[in-house]
């Protein structure tokens, strides 16, 4: 048991490093898959033999748990991955919680050292808001009408932030009698589900990404937690690598958009409306019709786009494009902001499901020195990411962040279903620009018009 | 022999630190467009927690019936993350096969 482990354990740690290349990804992830499963066939056997009708029971469970994931994740449209990942999530936490209570009112684990006692109430503590916390992140992706953040919920979320910081660090400092211990479990975990609905309320559209990374990053905390409660060095070292996954995407989202994750977390511009109503801009539309034209006397295109892609559903439109202008020797990039979509990465994936070959996909900072030589960019669905107040302005809200510089290409079309402004809610000067147009309408039958105009043409 | 193998709270101290380490070297420098996968993987690896409730469903003697339930719902639900987790994961990595790598565009 103790090599099936250790092997496991290596198996475990080089399938997460192969992941992070894409050659090898899928190879990473089966590995990573192979180990758990190694490791959970030691321990059932090391383990397994008293109750002997524990173990079928057992492998039921586990056959039931497998066939639920798996029809999730084959039904799951990739558009609703951050859904997905969340609910999941929302799963991993869950069972956290479930264990620690288990652990003191059930089993009777004995917590006889502060040690222990506090491992299991941070492992409770990070369960509860990721569980929560997770199921609010799911119910905002999916479109679910979720009452405001009313003024109270601030008071609400720091109130119960300072519960359960007083409640752990008095188990820490203070003489906490065994018979007692449960109940603060008890108070800490309830408090804990409680503040990760407060927590997550306020924050939605483009911080999603930062607060999908961040919850992620908690259930890992979580099963680290549980880890040295059960003694089970795998169950640590898998935590930890969750963990710090889930760190290291959550600052990089965070830099992606110049936010600190302190105003990320308190939902600082979501909705806050503090743009100041500037003069009307002059705005220079086009059709379809033109820009196709544009588009088949171009050399170099570049698409940036943005979560309104991915809500319009044109990415199979912009494949379609692709192709069609490779016939014409038009060469057509996707220029990818680290924050676009609604997770991590959510815009390549996206691509990638729409057949979108993997090398014309170009991240903001391969490009990002040589825009002047596209001769035209699409952007479809995104706003605050092509603003070039960002860079310019310095009384804008978004100043600082990185921002495509999709103004200095010769021509720029933007694509849009209205005048409304990025999640940000800052002007996009990209529209005083000489060289920005405007194509008004839905994403997806803008690009079949263009489409179609470039067959005839 | 012993087949059981556990550690001391002190170890998984030990072992928390150098893993914190290592998990941040593993990790740093991945490209984004692996970002995703790389996330729904380590939510897969997080339902290892699932472990907890082997534990606990395996010591118990089947007359505590709400101790039981409650390792079976711990089961169920880390089994359910820990699976779904990975076949999702792999879903999305089939999609990434690098077609024609070979045409990779003159850089602008």
């Amino acid at each position: 048991m103790v090599y099936a482990y250790l092997i496991a354990t290596i198996g475990l740690v080089q399938g997460l490093k192969f992941m992070g290349d894409p050659a090898r990804a899928k190879m990473g992830n089966m590995l990573a898959a192979a180990s758990v499963l190694l490791a959970l066939v030691a321990l059932v056997i090391a383990t397994g033999w008293s109750h002997i009708a524990n173990v079928f029971l057992l492998l039921a469970l586990l056959a039931v748990g497998t066939f639920i994931g798996n029809i999730w994740s084959n039904r799951v449209a990739m558009t609703e991955m951050p859904q997905l990942v969340s609910i999941f999530n929302a799963l991993g936490g869950a069972c956290a919680v479930v264990l620690g209570l288990n652990a003191v009112y059930g089993v009777g684990t004995p917590v006889d050292t502060k040690l222990l006692g506090s491992v299991l109430i941070l492992a409770n503590l990070f369960g509860g808001v990721a569980f929560t916390g997770s199921l609010v992140a799911f119910l905002k992706l999916d479109g679910r009408k979720l009452p405001r953040p009313a003024p109270v919920q601030k008071i609400l979320a720091r109130t119960s932030l300072a519960l359960l910081l007083i409640a752990t660090v008095y188990y820490l400092v203070m003489p906490v009698d065994i018979g007692f211990y449960p109940t603060l479990l008890l108070a800490i975990s309830i408090v804990a589900l409680l503040y990760g609905v407060f927590l997550t309320l306020p924050i939605g559209g483009a911080d999603m990404p930062v607060l999908i990374s961040l919850l992620n990053a908690l259930t890992g905390v979580a099963t680290m937690m549980a880890g040295l409660l059960f003694h089970d060095p795998i169950m640590i070292i898998g935590g930890i690598l969750v963990g710090a996954t889930g760190v290291l995407l959550t600052l990089q989202m965070c830099v992606a958009m110049n936010r600190s994750l302190g105003g990320v977390l308190a939902g600082k511009f979501a909705g806050s409306g503090s743009a100041k109503p500037e003069g009307e801009q002059d705005i220079r539309s086009i059709t379809a019709v033109e820009t196709a034209s544009m588009l088949a006397f171009s050399k170099q295109v570049a698409v940036v786009p943005g979560y309104g892609m991915a809500v319009a559903q044109a990415q199979r439109e912009c494949f379609a494009l692709q192709e069609m202008l490779k016939q014409n020797d038009v060469d057509l990039h996707f220029i990818i902001h680290p924050v676009a979509g609604r997770m991590p990465g959510h815009m390549n994936v996206l691509l990638a499901e729409a057949n979108i070959p993997y090398a014309s996909v170009l991240e903001m900072s391969e490009v990002n020195n040589t825009m002047e030589h596209y001769d035209t960019v699409l952007v479809i669905g995104a706003n605050d990411v092509v603003n070039p107040a960002a860079e310019n302005d310095p009384d804008s809200i978004i100043y600082g962040m990185p921002i495509i510089r999709a103004y200095k290409a010769k021509q720029v079309i933007v694509m849009k279903r209205s005048m409304a402004k990025g999640y940000s809610g800052a002007v996009n000067t990209l529209f005083d620009r000489q060289n920005c147009k405007v194509l008004f309408g839905d994403a997806k039958s803008s690009l079949e018009e263009i489409i179609n105009e470039l067959k005839r043409i | 022999m012993d087949l059981s193998y556990t550690i001391t709270p002190i170890d998984g101290i030990f072992v928390l630190a150098l893993s914190l380490l290592l998990g941040f070297e593993v990790i740093k420098n991945i490209p984004a467009v692996l970002h995703t996968p790389l996330m729904s993987g380590s939510n897969a690896i997080s339902g290892i927690i699932l472990f907890g409730g082997i534990t606990q469903l395996l010591n118990t003697p089947l007359e505590h019936g709400w101790t039981l339930a409650a390792a079976s719902l711990a089961v169920i639900l880390g089994a359910i993350n820990l699976a779904g987790g990975f076949f999702v994961t792999h879903r999305m990595l089939s999609m990434f096969v690098v077609k024609k790598k070979t045409n990779k565009p003159s850089k602008p």
